[in-house]
């Protein structure tokens, strides 16, 4: 296995559906607001993003005015071999439809020709669906639409062979983030070595919950098992997405003051929160059941504890890091 | 929730009164800030047709009343003199982006009614919707409205009259810093209470300290440094991020300060400052930057300094319920 490895992801979809939107959110920090002054994105728009500690994520965010698009696909196939050939060695397609388009035919045409290069230049690429702007829509009506359209480009990509994943996103909540985290973790090869240690780590811990989130984006990466953990099935489903909205605002909030934040330590309520930095790339939250006890010495002993565990759960994150 | 508009005697609150023409933004004010309405969605609020009344409960109990700009104030219906005899300050809107010389007479034959039955009164005008102007432009309104309000209370010969003067938005934070300072004027015990955060301020090398209504991030007090924009807004983002987060684990229900342990939360950032939240009274957190300087964050110096700092909070919150105890029972 080469000890840096690129990942090449293809970001597509009509002119105006928010692709470059998403990308400024999750990878630059900027907030929904910021978004509307985001130009159209001429050609292809390049970055390289270092992910965990062997990967560079390769993201092409391709423009999607009609002209750029015919490019593309021209390209593909007057010169396949060229280095301008898109389709070649993509590892992930992230297709962004806009949920109030108007030209939902043109859209659907258009999806079927890019899968049908992949399907030549690329066949092993992993192609996620986004459903996109679901905001504008009424909520009671969401979930239908969903189906209906995931069906729809399902159908579209079976001759092609490809099984899709599809979610119902927007700027404005959450969404985002469930989707890209699993965009990111199926790109994480030893992903299975992250969940085997949070729970080795959550057997010294006893804790209600554990998360990694990768560094710079806050997207989650592992969590300590859900079904082993039977009081968890009250809490919120989309927790985790919210947690990386809740913390990208922060930074977004600390970055006001011009710093930016290292750790986070909050006695709740119920439960205590430990947030800090686990290795160079990942964050780790730990969830602590408050135990009833007015006594404060114990208190401070519990927290002094845990923070020496993250010191031991940092030795073993970074071996599993240099894997 | 739909008022009458003669406050209850038996009701103690200080009492806040919003005037001004149509569509001048009081309505939106008060959903903004006191029932987190997103900015934008105001744009849908229909113009108010009765006086309207609520309550909140914080620091002090406060009563907000609007009176609608379609209401014709001197029409003998209402009893304004028994109303304007109670409140505690008067809120005037003027629509920044608007023709204000209409808004102007108005309030000068306000300011000429009300200063013979409440002299005492503090009378707050808000220069409103300057989000829409210019940089330049703000200033130069203000100077002109301050000017012309300036000139007719010397015609009034009211100049003992005190009128201070806000620019303000919806869209920013300088609404809550109005209303911070607003709401402040009515704490009869913000003296001793700027006292007690100056000390906490000295003691523990805090650079700023708030102490906030967490349901809507108004201030009802702060230490004597000056108010910096961008650290309010960290610090009322912050209680955001402590609600947030213990919202999804926390069962929300059982959200009484009285039982458990008080909600705490602190933040280590890089450059050596630490944000520091601790839970009050009455719907209120104390929330801080403080300096803690070349301290590692597992280091035993750093829990010793933050274990300090707690004791003294400690100190302070008890501080609190004891003069919140005497002064109101
Ligand atoms: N309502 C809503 N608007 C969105 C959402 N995502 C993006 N937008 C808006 O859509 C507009 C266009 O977004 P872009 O990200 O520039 O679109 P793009 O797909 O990069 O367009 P091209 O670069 O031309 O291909 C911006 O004004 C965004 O604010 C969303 O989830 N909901
Ligand atoms: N640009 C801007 N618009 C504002 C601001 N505050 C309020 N508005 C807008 O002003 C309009 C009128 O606001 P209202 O709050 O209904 O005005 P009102 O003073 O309650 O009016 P009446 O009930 O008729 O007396 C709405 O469309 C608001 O969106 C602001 O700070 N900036
Ligand atoms: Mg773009
Ligand atoms: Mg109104």
């Amino acid at each position: 296995m080469s000890t840096n490895s690129r990942k090449k992801l293809l970001l597509m979809g009509r002119s105006g559906s928010g692709k470059s939107s998403m990308r400024s959110i999750i990878f630059s920090n900027y907030s929904a607001f910021d978004t509307r002054r985001l130009g159209a994105t001429i050609d292809v728009e390049h970055s390289n993003l270092r992910f965990l500690n062997n990967m560079t994520l390769n993201l092409w965010d391709c423009g999607g005015q009609d002209v750029f698009i015919e490019n593309f696909l021209n390209t593909s196939s007057q010169n396949p071999n060229s280095n301008n050939n898109i389709f070649k060695k993509c590892e992930v397609l992230l297709h962004v439809f806009d949920v109030e388009s108007k030209e939902v035919n043109k859209d659907i045409e258009i999806f079927q020709r890019v899968l049908k290069n992949l399907h030549q230049f690329s066949p092993n690429v992993k192609v996620f669906i986004l459903l996109h702007k679901m905001d504008l829509i009424q909520v009671n009506k969401r979930d239908e639409l969903f189906k209906i359209m995931f069906d729809n480009l399902q159908k579209i990509a079976n001759p092609f062979h490809f099984k899709l994943t599809g979610f119902a996103t927007s700027i404005w909540d959450e969404s985002l983030y469930k989707a890209w985290s699993s965009i990111i973790c199926s790109l994480i090869p030893n992903i299975s070595f992250y969940q085997q240690n949070l729970s080795k780590i959550n057997d010294i811990l006893n804790a209600r919950e554990i998360i990694l989130f990768e560094k710079t984006t806050f997207l989650v990466i592992s969590s300590t098992d859900r079904k082993l953990i039977t009081n968890n099935d009250e809490l919120d489903p989309k927790r985790f997405e919210k947690i990386s909205n809740i913390i990208k605002t922060y930074k977004q909030s600390v970055n006001k003051i011009r710093t930016n934040f290292e750790t986070i330590i909050l006695n709740g309520m119920n439960t205590s929160i430990y947030l800090a930095e686990l290795t160079n790339n990942i964050f780790i939250m730990i969830v602590m059941d408050n135990q009833r006890n007015d006594d404060d010495s114990t208190a401070i002993e519990d927290e002094n504890l845990i923070l020496e565990d993250i010191k031991i759960a940092r030795s073993l994150f970074e071996k599993v890091e240099n894997v | 929730m739909e008022g009458h508009l003669i406050p209850d005697p038996t009701n103690e609150n200080a009492t806040i009164l919003l005037m001004g023409l149509r569509r001048s933004g009081k309505s939106s004010i008060c959903k903004v800030v006191f029932h987190k309405l997103q900015p934008l969605d105001t744009l849908y609020l229909e113009s108010t047709s009765k006086p309207t009344t609520e309550n909140f409960r914080s620091l002090i109990n406060l009563s907000v009343i609007e009176l609608p700009g379609q209401l014709n104030f001197f029409e003998p219906t209402y009893d304004h003199e028994k109303l304007f005899k109670s409140i505690g300050a008067l809120v005037y809107i003027i629509d920044s982006q608007d023709e204000y010389l209409n808004a102007l007479t108005n309030l000068s034959m306000i300011i000429s009614y009300i200063y013979k039955v409440n002299p005492k009164i503090n009378v707050e005008v808000l220069i409103h919707k300057i989000d829409g102007l210019s940089e330049d432009f703000r200033l130069d309104t203000q100077r002109d409205i301050m000017q012309r309000v300036g000139d007719e209370l010397l015609d009034l010969g009211l100049e003992g009259l005190q009128v201070s003067f806000y620019l303000t938005s919806i869209f920013d934070h300088s609404i809550y810093e109005a209303f911070s300072r607003i709401i402040q004027k009515l704490i009869y015990e913000l003296p001793a209470l700027e006292n007690l955060l100056d000390l906490l301020v000295q003691y523990n090398k805090f650079e700023k300290l708030f102490l906030f209504d967490v349901n809507s991030k108004i201030y009802v007090a702060t230490d004597s440094s000056p108010v910096d924009i961008q650290t309010y807004e960290a610090c009322a983002e912050f209680i955001d991020v402590t609600i947030d987060l213990d919202g999804l684990y926390g069962d929300v229900k059982d959200s009484d300060e009285s039982k458990g342990n008080p909600t705490k939360c602190i933040s280590r950032l890089q450059n050596g400052s630490v944000l520091y939240l601790h839970q009050m009274i009455r719907g209120l957190a104390l929330v801080g930057l403080v300096r803690l300087d070349n301290t590692d964050q597992f280091s035993m110096e750093f829990k010793n300094a933050l274990s300090l700092i707690d004791f003294n909070v400690n100190v302070f919150k008890k501080s609190l319920e004891d003069m919140w105890k005497n002064s109101r029972l």
